[in-house]
């Protein structure tokens, strides 16, 4: 099993690096995740990650690509709403890099 | 999408004493990203998928009930009930989810996704299906 170092505290994270256990996750873990990416979070990272995380807690499934954009795009307008924004963003795909961040699960679907 | 074919996914069996409720559900919402047109139909025992306030705690299944409420933002919002099967077992409409989708076109305004069908009905329903995957 791999894991993540974080604060000194180790998390279980699975072979494409997703958390283990999403009840765990602090926001210092997407911290860490991003700078194994070469990724540095800004607060248009965090705008993301933080809907995916209410989502989660609403709906219990990470959105799909196509559903992440729409609601985005309705919550944050439509300037942030379209795939282009979201993928200059997170590159790895919004769905899989910004869940992962998350500390969510792969979306439904994503492969 | 020109050669978007009618999917119907039914649902017979109860949520949580097999694994059939959240593998459709599971294959409804990775189905839905491929533009086709998405309908659900709840019958039998099927019914109960949908209730108010699940609670799995004592049983330690995820409740998934929660994300039926997410098939809006996917645009699935046919959902069919089938009357007998709600009445059979002493429930109505109140005691089911109140499931909706909102209407991009019409500024985000709220519908109703589930729709209260005789069985008669729902075999006409699913005459003019192309695919109807039983789970």
């Amino acid at each position: 099993m791999a894991a993540i170092e974080v604060n000194g505290k180790s998390y279980e994270v699975d072979e494409e690096g997703y958390l283990e256990d999403l009840t765990t996750w602090v926001p210092e873990i997407a911290d860490v995740m991003a700078g194994i990416d070469d990724t540095k979070l800004d607060e248009n990272h965090w705008e993301v990650i933080n809907f995916l995380r209410e989502y989660y807690e609403e709906y219990q499934i990470a959105p799909a690509v196509r559903v992440l954009t729409k609601a985005i795009g309705k919550k944050l307008g439509k300037d942030k709403g379209n795939s282009k924004y979201l993928y200059e963003l997170f590159p790895y795909g919004p769905g899989k890099q910004a869940c992962k961040y998350a500390g969510l699960p792969k979306p439904t679907g994503c492969v | 999408m020109s050669d978007a074919k009618k999917f119907m996914y039914i649902n017979r069996k109860a949520p949580y004493g097999t694994i059939y409720a959240w593998e459709s559900l599971e294959v409804v919402l990775i189905g839905a990203a491929f533009d086709q047109e998405v309908s659900l139909a709840f019958v039998d025992d099927g019914v109960y998928q949908l209730m108010k306030g699940q609670d799995t705690s004592e049983v330690g299944i995820k409740n998934f009930s929660p994300t039926y409420s997410a098939l809006g933002d996917y645009d699935v919002n046919k959902i069919y009930i089938e009357k007998e099967s709600l009445e059979a077992r002493g429930l109505t409409l109140d005691d089911l989810q109140h499931l909706v989708w909102e209407d991009e076109d019409e500024d985000w305004a709220e519908k109703d996704s589930i729709r209260v069908v005789t069985s008669a009905e729902l075999a006409e329903l699913f005459d003019t299906q192309d695919i109807v995957l039983s789970f």
